[in-house]
């Protein structure tokens, strides 16, 4: 992924998505620049990430802060502290657009429950919407809307019964009705 | 509704430490993931124990070749299943592993069909699945579905092939090359992700070609564009466009009025992004950062943080090099010392530092006080490094500045916070005589309770510099012998040595000093004993080591002469035998690289790697450069080497810059080239200079570089003859050389090498080429000092000019000197302005200059100017420059 230097320049480049816990434990992270090689590098990272933010209060405007030469834009709900990090040269309102982007998609997801046994539950859901968000550092796309429609294309309609049912069976089901749909 | 959810909470509070992943183990899930291989697919199962895999992925968890390999084969088999949530997990699946080349044939064929499925949400996600994993020669097979692709009327699938194409653009450039009509096509997207993707990759395919990115953005800015980020590109390569250009022309730039339209679009990325373009241009003239800096305020009293601080960020760039324009915001500024976001507080009160004047210090400083303890380590550097700058600004402050300095010294920090706190201290003792004593003291305190090794090591050496040198030395002797009683081995070395020159410096102390190296002779450390015996006999002078005085200052004071780098590899070749090692066996020929690296226009070498007085670093590695060349070594003394000026405009295939070193009868050019095709070896390389437009030089040496191989940076040399002091000329430059192919797979060039030549840029020996930038802490004294014997007074009408603070730029530029006390700054609006300029001309003559500007109404500039220096004929000489200027 060294390439990536070649094209920063000129374009915004993303170059992680995290979402932590309360704990600063990790519950769905994503790198997409090799400035963080090695596992411990990026729980080093995630940690002081973590306890440089916690003590703010990100709950209703987007908090930024830079360190180590990045600019780290960050936005927590509950018990969920979402995170995007972006070189020190980025236009900061446009990584600040990734994590408004990601937070609503999720919110969406996650039918307004953003909390952290929600967003296990859902992680599938979770870790799609980071795959529909950026691509290797690329803005893919930010409109939460839309972002969470290409992800829960397969699982729509199935909101009336969601809180009778668990999560999983309702997204069973709802799968297996699209699909039923789709054979026809 | 409202029924079901209580319910649910009260679920929630029974199985509050319930995760869906609790106790989950690698080995279970991989026996789990036998379920891909069922005649029978749940598609249910399969897309819990995918996100399970994920899951363990996702924490750190580390799959073994053979584990990751299994998977990989067993997920393979759930293309079978036709559930489109299974399938979407599938290729998350195949994107985590990145499978190896003799895999990925498996899953081609699955994903190709996939590719030209009728569900638009298969093709976009399999086009991305597959170009991530594929390599070359499967891309010269899916290449013609791509180009569709990126023209198909489903924007995620367009996007999807577009950013591919960005990422394959790393590894197969002349594949994705071929796509550029495509590429244009879908740039006039009426989707707008769609239209800044193919803009981002129609401007990397082109990039190189600034001819078509010139045309590219001329059409773009005229045209809509729907994306608030692909607006944001095109103003990033709209001022890349300007940079380019050059300053070449006068009046409007380019595309200033696109920037400029840009800070009133609807989206305030986009208006940042304008905003922050504007400020960056080279020379940015103060009526073309008005709106940039208009916007920015306005952001400063936003509710968003982030916005606040992408403008306190900026307009802090912005203070560096335009102060002036930056102080309409003071008092939003000073608002925001008291943010709750630490982080725009810090660049808040920087900002104010860099914009404040002599009377606000005493006040910013308290606040800055009271606000230190509050903020993490790398604020606390970035503020002393405001400070620092500050007080190089206005001398007369360094008491209040040098007290807070040693404050935060005391308080806990880490090293980098301290290091740049005890750079800040040794430059303001270098740089004013006054602060010296206590500045030294406050470092002696330091040391006596520093637990870094490095910087108690670097106190010690700069100690033994300056410390002889006061009026009282005995008073820091007890510091540092405090250090050989307390501290570990390595402070222990570097405290004898530093004793050692103030034995040899001060005689006085010279018997003091006696008594104490002989007390380390019985020192743990083989190093220490070693040093303190050799101390020991070269200050008593018995003859052993160092005949005179002079030489044991020599010894303890001067440089080594080789390069260090040298040094050590000559050390390591070295051989324990008979035969001592030889230090005149070291090469002195100075690497090329670290000459090449280009210097930071205006970055002063700063802090103690550069402490002792006198040239700078890079001037000694000129002049050692120069003088291990033989036909260099009777041109005397290297006066001054001018900063490299570039002879090449970016990214062609040689890149020169030269360096003029100017000596007293002479001049020599050093050409730095870098040969930036690698498939070519460059021999024979000479620059063919004529300079018939320079009649008082002439040519005496021209040394060619015998081969210049690709990206490895060398130089070439030539020599002119001119008379004593003065003269200037315009000289024309072509590099000449023989080419031979390279074959870049094996790195052998070819035997037959064709002769070629490449046209460089001229060049200029101008007046600041004879001028050091040398500052004076306090002017008016150096002034009077001086004395008006050889005062040469007389005015100048300047003509129209833009604004006052131009004129001065352009008088300062033509005379190369360094401006005083922060007078280059001129106030906005102001109609007269002093500034004071100090230098030292060729010849080593002082020169002083006081510059009286006043402005009428058209815009009429009017100078009185006024040199002082040690010799009449210097000053005459000033006046022609500026008179001819």
């Amino acid at each position: 992924m060294a390439s990536f230097a070649a094209y920063q320049d000129n374009c915004p480049f993303v170059k992680n998505i995290l979402l932590l816990d309360s704990e600063g434990k990790r519950v769905a992270v994503k790198y997409y620049s090799d400035e963080w090689p090695t596992l411990s590098a990026k729980l080093a990272f995630e940690k002081s990430v973590f306890s440089k933010t916690q003590k703010t209060n990100a709950r209703n405007e987007a908090e930024i802060t830079m360190f180590d030469n990045n600019i780290i834009i960050y936005k927590f709900i509950h018990d969920l502290h979402f995170f995007v990090t972006g070189g020190d040269d980025e236009n900061e309102l446009i990584l600040a657009a990734v994590l408004q982007g990601f937070f609503d998609a999720v919110s969406l997801l996650l039918r307004g429950n953003v909390e952290k046994q929600e967003a296990l539950e859902n992680l599938d859901l979770i870790l799609l919407c980071l795959d529909e968000i950026v691509d290797g550092g690329m803005v893919l796309e930010t409109e939460a809307s839309v972002v969470a429609g290409k992800v829960a294309s397969h699982n729509a309609d199935s909101g009336a019964a969601l809180s009778e049912q668990t999560i999983s069976q309702a997204l069973a089901t709802a799968r297996e009705h699209l699909t039923r749909s789709l054979l026809k | 509704m409202a029924q079901p959810l209580v319910k649910k909470d009260d679920d929630r509070d029974d199985e509050a430490e319930y995760s869906p992943f609790l106790g989950i183990e690698k080995g279970a899930v991989l026996q789990e993931a036998r379920v891909f291989n069922d005649p029978q697919l749940d598609p249910r199962r399969c897309s819990q124990v995918i996100t399970k895999l994920l899951y363990l992925l996702n924490q750190g968890e580390t799959f073994t070749k053979i584990e990751a390999t299994e998977v990989f084969f067993a997920v393979t088999k759930l293309f079978q299943s036709r559930d489109i949530g299974l399938r979407r997990m599938v290729y998350l699946m195949i994107k985590e592993l990145s499978p190896s080349a003799d895999e990925v044939i498996i899953v081609t064929s699955s994903l190709m069909k996939d590719m030209n499925s009728k569900t638009d949400m298969y093709r976009a996600n399999a086009i991305r699945v597959l170009c991530r994993i594929t390599d070359g020669t499967l891309l010269t097979q899916i290449e013609r579905y791509l180009k569709q692709a990126i023209v198909d009327k489903n924007p995620v699938v367009a996007s999807a092939a577009l950013v591919s194409g960005i990422h394959l653009l790393q590894t197969n450039p002349e594949i994705v090359k071929r796509w550029s009509n495509e590429v244009q096509e879908a740039v006039q997207s009426r989707a707008a992700l769609v239209q800044f993707h193919a803009l981002a990759l129609l401007h990397q395919i082109r990039q190189n070609d600034r001819l078509a990115v010139s045309k590219l953005v001329t059409s773009l800015t005229r045209g809509t564009v729907r994306s608030p980020l692909a607006q944001c590109l095109l103003i990033r390569y709209a001022s890349q466009v300007i940079h380019e250009s050059g300053n070449t022309q006068t009046g409007e730039r380019p595309f200033y009025d696109y920037l400029e339209s840009c800070l009133r679009h609807k989206a305030e990325m986009v208006i940042f992004e304008a905003a922050r373009a504007i400020t960056e241009l080279s020379g940015v003239t103060s009526r073309e950062l008005t709106p940039a800096i208009t916007v920015l305020q306005l952001f400063l009293s936003s509710s968003k943080p982030v916005l606040r601080f992408a403008a306190v960020r900026t307009l802090n760039k912005v203070a560096m090099t335009h102060p002036m324009a930056v102080t309409n915001c003071n008092i939003d500024m000073e608002s925001l010392i008291s943010d709750q976001n630490r982080s725009i507080a810090t660049l808040a009160i920087t900002t104010l530092l860099k914009t404040g004047n002599e009377s606000s210090v005493d006040r910013l400083m308290k606040q800055i006080t009271n606000f230190m303890s509050d903020i993490a380590d790398e604020f606390k550097i970035v503020v002393v490094e405001a400070i620092r700058s500050l007080c190089l600004k206005f001398p007369l402050k360094y008491r209040s500045l040098m007290n807070f300095l040693s404050n935060i010294l005391r308080e806990e920090g880490g090293f980098e916070y301290k290091k740049a706190i005890v750079d800040s201290i040794v430059l303001l003792i270098r740089d004013i005589p006054d602060a010296k004593e206590s500045g030294l003291f406050h470092l002696c305190e330091f040391i006596e309770d520093c637990e870094f090794t490095y910087l108690s090591t670097q106190i010690l050496h700069f100690l033994g510099n300056e410390g002889p040198k006061t009026s009282d030395p005995s008073k820091y002797i007890r510091y540092i012998y405090n250090r050989v009683i307390l501290e570990n081995a390595t402070v222990r070395a570097s405290a004898v040595s530093t004793l050692a020159k103030f034995g040899a410096m001060v005689d006085s102390l010279k018997p003091r000093i006696f008594v104490l190296l002989r007390r380390c002779l019985f020192d743990s450390d083989d190093e220490v004993r070693d040093r303190a015996t050799l101390y020991l006999n070269m200050l008593a002078g018995d003859g052993i080591v160092g005949e005179t005085g002079k030489d044991v200052k020599e010894f303890l004071f001067g440089s080594l002469n080789v390069p260090l780098g040298n040094l050590e590899t000559s050390l390591k070749n070295y051989e324990p035998s008979e035969e001592p090692f030889d230090i005149n066996s070291v090469p002195k020929d100075v690497k090329a690289q670290p000459l090449a690296e280009k210097k930071a226009p205006g970055k002063k070498p700063t802090g103690l790697g550069a402490a002792p007085t006198g040239p700078t670093s890079t001037v000694d590695a000129y002049e050692k450069l120069l003088s291990s060349i033989p036909e260099f070594a009777g041109f005397g003394k290297l006066f001054k080497s001018s900063a490299p000026v570039e002879l090449t405009e970016a990214e062609t295939e040689y890149a020169v810059n030269v360096v003029k070193h100017i000596y007293d009868g002479h001049v020599v050019f050093q050409y730095n080239c870098t040969n930036t095709v690698p498939e070519q070896l460059l021999e024979n390389v000479s620059v063919v200079v004529d300079a018939s437009e320079a009649e008082e030089f002439s040519e005496v040496v021209s040394k060619h570089l015998r081969s210049l191989p690709y990206d490895s940076p060398g130089h070439t040399f030539v020599a002119f003859e001119k008379p004593e002091g003065v003269a200037f000329g315009k000289f024309s430059n072509v590099l000449r050389f023989i080419v031979k192919e390279v074959d870049t797979s094996t790195g052998e060039a070819e035997e037959e090498g064709v002769e070629d030549e490449y046209q460089l840029e001229d060049l200029d020996v101008v007046a600041a080429d004879y001028m050091l930038k040398v500052g004076v802490s306090n002017f008016k004294n150096a002034w009077d000092s001086m004395g008006d014997d050889c005062e040469r007074v007389d005015e100048y009408g300047l003509g129209v000019r833009e604004s006052l603070a131009e004129a001065v730029n352009a008088v300062i530029n033509i005379l190369g000197m360094q401006p005083c006390e922060g007078t280059e700054v001129v106030p906005s609006n102001s109609r007269s302005h002093t500034c004071l300029l100090s230098g030292v001309f060729i010849g080593n003559v002082k020169v002083l200059v006081r510059l009286s500007f006043g402005i009428d109404g058209p815009k009429q500039v009017a100078m009185k100017l006024a040199v002082r220096s040690e010799d009449p004929a210097v000053s005459d000489t000033i006046h022609e420059i500026v008179a001819s200027g």
